[in-house]
């Protein structure tokens, strides 16, 4: 079984192919715990303390007890090793100068669609490129693709959430260029990915119309870590019974911070300020 | 199911730190806000540790309360749900603890 996420095999990350060819372009498992990359980093596990493991928690203290076991106090974060795989993806992109943006929703509530629009409406004023994270099959990533934008498909198998380490291997096969964007489209999942960090500088959480205006309060721990909410699918408002006034005053309550814009990926209303949003925290391109 | 992974994580964290030892309990801390639900990570617990230097390992998880601190009136309390609300009506609240999940310590034989 796979050591970070549980599921049955290896993750599969492949950069599709830019032509119609849809075989394997690159293809590597990740997970491995003394991954190699290419990124800026020393690799022999991103610190200076000589152990030969990737943790932050100092020494381990053993104390003696009167049965024969010993307790040895580790006082360690579970999640520490993924912490700092999310870390060391920031820092690259930072000293590249590129906006990841980790992109989070419910299954069908238009990650895939925004996407498409975004890449097919931006193509010649802003370079982005993206991360699909699915559990099996590379429709999303062919469907981003078709619009213009290079695509790294990771197919997660029994995961239910990209982790530091794959976004790691995706980037690495992506090589986005200074002053670009890679939106990482997570997978459809409003509990699990909320507890990974993959190094992203924004969280971008997707509501929509038909799914009823309860999901904040029912999934607080997503949307209080949003920097932005997406209300997309607006057309169907006519159409469906969506309270509105009530997301948007429990999205205060749980996250007062995050800003939020409704549109609808479909018709294109209202998606100017997405745009706008992305334009203002893309770094301006290197020399 | 994220504590499928999480509970992978502390076998990993575990194994990682003492190379090879026979471990007989594992305590966690889990924090009220922080996302994972204990009974979970306990119903994983003999799966993941199957096969592992784990195998057999009691499970002991004390769970820390929340703890907020309110920035309009500045009064701290214990949040009575996931939502972050002060009894004074605001949202706009930091987070003081109940945030951590950490393996505080675990016995080897």
């Amino acid at each position: 079984m796979c050591a970070t996420c549980g599921c049955s095999g290896s993750a599969v990350v492949q950069l599709l192919p830019a032509g119609a060819d849809r075989g394997l372009a690159a293809h590597g498992h990740v997970h491995d715990p003394g991954h190699e990359d290419d990124h800026s980093h020393d690799h022999s596990h991103g610190h200076d303390s000589g152990h030969s493991h990737g943790h932050d928690a100092g020494h381990v203290h053993v104390q003696d007890q009167a049965a024969d076991d010993r307790t040895v106090v580790l006082q360690q974060k579970v999640l520490a090793k993924n912490d700092q795989l999310a870390q060391r993806n920031r820092e690259w992109l930072r000293a590249r100068g590129v906006l990841a943006v980790n992109l989070m929703s419910s299954p069908g509530a238009g990650k895939t669609t925004l996407l498409e629009r975004t890449a097919r409406e931006l193509a010649g004023k802003l370079s982005i490129s993206v991360i699909e994270g699915d559990q099996e099959t590379a429709l999303d990533g062919e469907r981003i693709q078709a619009a213009g934008a290079a695509v790294v498909q990771i197919n997660t198998g029994a995961g239910c959430h990209l982790d530091a380490a794959m976004v790691a291997e995706g980037l690495r096969a992506l090589d986005p260029p200074g002053g670009s964007i890679v939106v990482i489209e997570n997978v459809g999942n409003l509990v699990c990915p909320a507890l990974f960090d993959l190094g992203e500088e924004a969280r971008v959480v997707i509501s929509s119309v038909t799914e009823g205006a309860d999901k904040p309060v029912k999934y607080p721990n997503m949307f209080r870590q949003a920097d932005l909410v997406l209300l997309n699918k607006t057309d169907l408002l006519p159409y469906v019974d969506f309270d509105a006034q009530r997301h948007a005053s429990d999205l205060r309550k749980i996250s007062p911070g995050a800003m939020m814009v409704a549109l609808s990926a479909t018709t294109g209303e209202g998606i100017q300020a997405w745009y706008d949003w992305l334009r203002r925290r893309t770094p301006a391109p290197r020399e | 199911m994220h504590e499928l992974a999480i509970t992978e994580g502390v076998v990993e964290a575990v194994t990682d730190r003492l190379p090879g030892a026979r471990i007989t309990c594992v305590r966690l801390e889990i924090g009220a806000l922080s996302g994972v639900a204990a009974d979970s990570v306990r119903f994983c617990f003999d799966l993941v540790t199957d096969g592992t230097d784990l195998q057999g390992a009691r499970l002991e998880i004390t769970e820390q309360a929340g703890r907020c601190k309110c920035r309009v009136c500045g009064s701290e309390f214990e949040p009575a749900g996931p939502i972050l609300l002060c009894p004074c009506g605001s949202a706009d609240i930091s987070v003081l603890a109940g945030q951590d999940l950490k393996i505080t310590s675990v016995l080897v034989a």
